[in-house]
């Protein structure tokens, strides 16, 4: 695994998200509790909404277009056929680090 | 051959537990030699905070005594720092002369962390580690007066408790958004500061401290926030790092602490042990006390020459702050594919949650009750398949087979004064009595106590009383619940947030037994309101409980863009704002411009990112936000009144500005649109909004409840009035009544439709004195609203729009 830094923890709002540009498309970082943080795709498979815009709950988000709901943990969205991609992150004194392995597998898929 | 030389630099609890076992196992095998910087031995330092808070004396707590130590044939140099420690020659220099060693140990444990602020070396700061600042924070406290404590971890929470209990006035001041937060979940902090708070301590969260002010001694500390909190003594309880320094200075291998490896050696130099809070072992660091033993037994192996070798163990922290009980175990946060079980009993502040990863236990965290504890962390270690029992898990080993929580318990627990109708100012004391009586159903009720007889919100909190008071014998008709997250109506939860009262979201999801950690995208937005609606001084709006649209102060539209709608007041504007609209479409190539409904001008697909900077440029003209995106005030459409139109009877225009002067900026339970007509012939379409003005000749017709959408309904005339204030006045009254009582997303028509027209009427135009409350009210939580976001985000928050980072080129590589 390559790990790179995407920023800091304190950037992203507690219950909140930030977009990351990547070659394999917008990831959404979520932070959901203080110390918690999850890396998913930011586009939602219904109609493409921006999940870093939606509303963060327990270990899920919301869409904010047609409020389709998605687990954080394993990307599947609740109560419908569908999955968004999810990326290994995690926190190292402060800074929030996503595997840039995953990412360039992604992309080149 | 004769006895060889061990030398242990430390008289704490680990290198005591050392000499314990190497003085039982080979009593004859060592010339013992130890140093201690503290002028005494070893004392059992958890048992500080007893001391502090005066429930135990030092005596209580000395683990080895003098004669301990003279029995084993310990030299002692307490009181003594050493200087160097010398691994060529094998000998260590204290301030008193050098002594040889076969084997060092060194049990240096760990020293506070101290926050580079200024005034942080003035007389009367103090840190909390051993039994001398323990006497210091004792000896201030007979002195009287404020202290504040920096830090709301384990030892931090210790001092506040025990100054507290010695008669301060305590103020502990977090960094973090909860107290603990290494240890406990927002939950359990949440509960943990109220306790706190309970016994007089005031706990200041997410506060940073900037510097501790005095002349000759601590006098205040200030905060970032420019907040100064009087303190006649600080104690600074951050943290502590590991002591190293006598390491450093040897040349030896140091991480974080001092390396060693399985067998507690140095992995520079095997005679050189070291134990304790000083140690890093496979990137660990260590604090509690058991592991501290297991290292201590390692050591003592290795002098005896016996095999052992540590390994790093999962360890349950059972807490006690002064008087609260919380556990946790196990890893409670990171990590894909886990799940929560949450248990809350919000009549006896209990809180428990437990989460499962693949049927298996991986973390607990409990407040209030933590007997099971212990059979949670063995489910834990052993990594038990819980499968089997899932569904009753968190009601302990005792409990399966048991009920969920009972809904009923936070209406059960109000205290009979508490109000639950507040129409009629009926506190749940005469409910009870009037149940108890013979009132046995909710028409009884009614009859009897006037409770929940006049806007009828109060219904399902009067339903349950009557439930809890009869048991069975009372069936209470279904109820829509705000969603799956809790089985209380929008009306039960606004009308015990004002009682309880509950004044945070913590509180909310705690007292009323939320089954999730916090909310969802129904019920989080609808808290949030009732929370800034209810307790405007107390609750701070949370930006993360809100739709995009609030959030983003901008309407998201379908491929992710927003709108930018600039306010015009009543709908005037001025070639100078027509030109700096037109140039921001322009620049920041708008592809579509639209005149609204609502008299505005609406550009449409303008990027997320590119949002602070078109709001400046706008700002830059004048123009601020529509609010185009809220659950507030929208728009005040206007016609142009007695200024130009031949059958104006009044000043319509002039009355629409102010009223929008008045109202823009507030939040609502839904959307509000006005608009003022300054004739009958009715231009400004005012008879189907949520508020509409219609001007006469004898004056003003205020119309409310009126609809344009889903549905479309003609206003109801609240009341005629002749002077243009008393419009206004009605006007913000009945908005302010709106704001209090409606449910979350029920535009004005549904809530009056819910009520009756008649019970707003009584309120807003009869009762002189409750019309006054209500202007008072609103003013007192709406006014700090009546300023402009764009320019605050574009000013202050402007990097919160642009991505955190951009890979594509890392990605590349």
């Amino acid at each position: 695994m390559a790990w790179l830094d995407i920023g800091a923890l304190e950037d992203v709002p507690l219950r909140g998200a930030r977009l990351v540009r990547t070659r394999a498309g917008c990831i959404a970082v979520f932070r959901t509790a203080e110390a918690e943080v999850f890396a998913a795709s930011n586009t939602c498979p219904h109609k493409g909404g921006p999940l870093s815009e939606g509303i963060v709950h327990g270990t899920r988000v919301t869409c904010p277009l047609h409020n389709w709901v998605f687990d954080l943990e394993t990307g599947a969205a609740v109560g419908e056929d569908a999955r968004i991609a999810t990326y290994p992150v995690r926190l190292e004194a402060g800074r929030i680090l996503i595997d840039g392995t995953a990412l360039s597998q992604r992309s080149a898929a | 051959m004769g006895k060889r030389k061990l030398v242990v630099i430390g008289a704490g609890m680990a290198s005591g537990r050392v000499l314990e076992h190497l003085t039982d196992g080979a009593p004859d095998a060592w010339d013992i030699t130890l140093f201690n910087a503290e002028p005494r031995g070893n004392y059992n330092r958890i048992m500080l905070s007893p001391v502090l808070s005066g429930e135990k004396s030092y005596a209580e707590i000395v683990t080895h005594d003098d004669a301990w130590y003279a029995e084993r044939g310990i030299t002692c140099r307490f009181g003594e720092h050493v200087v160097a420690i010398d691994r060529a020659t094998k000998t260590v220099t204290g301030q008193q002369g050098t002594v040889a060693y076969d084997k060092l140990l060194i049990a240096t444990g760990s020293a506070p962390f101290i926050i580079p602020v200024p005034g942080r070396d003035l007389p009367g700061v103090i840190t909390y580690r051993d039994l001398d600042d323990t006497n210091a924070m004792v000896a201030a406290a007979e002195r009287g007066g404020t202290a504040v404590v920096i830090g709301g971890g384990l030892l931090g929470l210790e001092a506040a408790a025990g100054l507290a209990l010695r008669g301060m006035r305590v103020s502990v001041v977090h960094l973090m958004g909860h107290l603990m937060e290494r240890q406990l979940d927002e939950a359990a902090g949440y509960l943990l500061k109220k306790d706190l708070e309970a016994k007089g301590i005031k706990v200041l969260t997410r506060a940073s401290t900037k510097a501790i002010l005095g002349e000759d001694r601590a006098e205040a500390v200030l905060l970032e926030d420019g907040t100064t909190l009087p303190a006649d003594l600080v104690v600074m309880a951050v943290g502590i790092r590991p002591e190293t320094r006598l390491a450093n200075d040897a040349g030896l291998s140091v991480g974080r602490g001092i390396v060693v490896n399985a067998q507690m050696q140095s992995v520079s130099d095997p005679d050189i042990y070291a134990v304790g809070e000083c140690v890093e072992f496979d990137g660990h660091l260590f604090g509690l006390v058991a592991p501290l033993y297991d290292q201590a037994k390692v050591v003592a192996d290795g002098l005896i020459e016996r095999e052992n070798a540590f390994v790093v163990r999962d360890v349950a922290t059972k807490l006690k702050v002064t008087g609260c009980d919380l556990f946790s175990a196990g890893d409670f946060r990171d990590g894909p594919g886990r799940e929560d079980i949450v248990f809350r009993d919000p009549a006896r502040g209990i809180y428990k949650r437990l989460v499962i990863e693949e049927d298996r236990l991986v973390g607990a965290v409990m407040y209030g009750d933590t007997a099971d504890g212990n059979w949670f962390f063995g489910l834990i270690k052993d990594g038990t398949d819980i499968e089997e029992m899932r569904e009753t898990l968190i009601f302990g080993p005792a409990y399966q087979g048991g009920n969920p929580a009972d809904p009923l318990s936070a209406v059960a627990a109000l205290p009979p004064e508490a109000e639950i109708c507040g129409c009629n100012g009926i506190c749940k004391g005469r409910i009870v009595a009037a149940i108890e009586g013979g009132a046995v159903d909710l028409g009884a009720v009614r009859a009897t106590t006037k409770a929940s007889a006049s806007c009828g919100t109060c219904t399902g909190l009067v339903e349950q009383l009557l439930q809890v008071t009869l048991g069975d014998a009372f069936r209470k008709p279904a109820a829509q619940p705000i969603c799956g997250c809790t089985d209380h109506t929008h009306e039960d939860v606004r009308r015990l947030i004002k009682t309880m009262p509950l004044k945070s979201q913590e509180a909310v999801w705690q007292e009323l037994g939320w089954a999730t950690r916090n909310g969802c995208h129904v019920c989080r937005p609808a808290i949030n309101f009732y929370l800034l609606a209810d307790w405007p001084l107390d609750y701070q709006d949370d930006p993360q409980s809100r739709f995009v649209n609030e959030r983003r102060h901008a309407n998201i539209q379908k491929d992710g863009t927003f709108s930018v709608v600039p306010r015009m007041w009543g709908g005037i504007t001025t070639p100078d704002e027509l030109r700096a609209i037109a140039d921001a479409a322009d620049k920041y190539k708008v592809p579509t411009v639209k005149v609204t409904g609502g008299q505005r001008i609406d550009l449409l697909g303008v990027r997320g990112e590119d949002l602070p900077a078109i709001w400046a440029d706008l700002n830059r003209a004048g123009l601020v936000s529509g609010h185009a995106y809220s659950k507030g005030l929208r728009t005040v459409k206007t016609c142009v009144g007695t200024d130009h139109c031949r059958f104006g009877t009044q000043d319509s225009t002039g009355l629409g500005i102010k009223l929008e002067k008045l109202l823009w900026g507030s939040w609502t339970p839904h959307k509000v649109k006005l608009a003022v007509s300054g004739c009958p012939r009715n231009c400004a379409e005012a008879t189907c909004k949520d508020v509409g003005i219609v001007c006469v000749d004898s004056g003003y017709q205020v119309g409310v409840a009126g609809a344009a959408g889903m549905d479309v309904k003609e206003t109801e005339r609240l009341a005629d009035v002749p002077t243009e204030q008393e419009a206004i006045d009605l006007t913000v009254a009945f908005i302010q009544l709106y704001r209090e009582n409606a449910k979350y997303l029920d535009r004005p028509y549904k809530w009056v439709a819910k009520v009756g027209l008649d019970w707003v009427k009584a309120r807003v135009v009869d009762d002189l004195e409750e019309r006054a409350r209500l202007i008072a009210a609103f003013e007192v939580s709406q006014g700090i609203y009546r300023k402009d976001p764009w320019a605050e985000h574009a000013a202050t928050k402007a990097a919160g729009y642009a991505p955190l980072a951009d890979l594509t080129l890392e990605a590349a590589e």
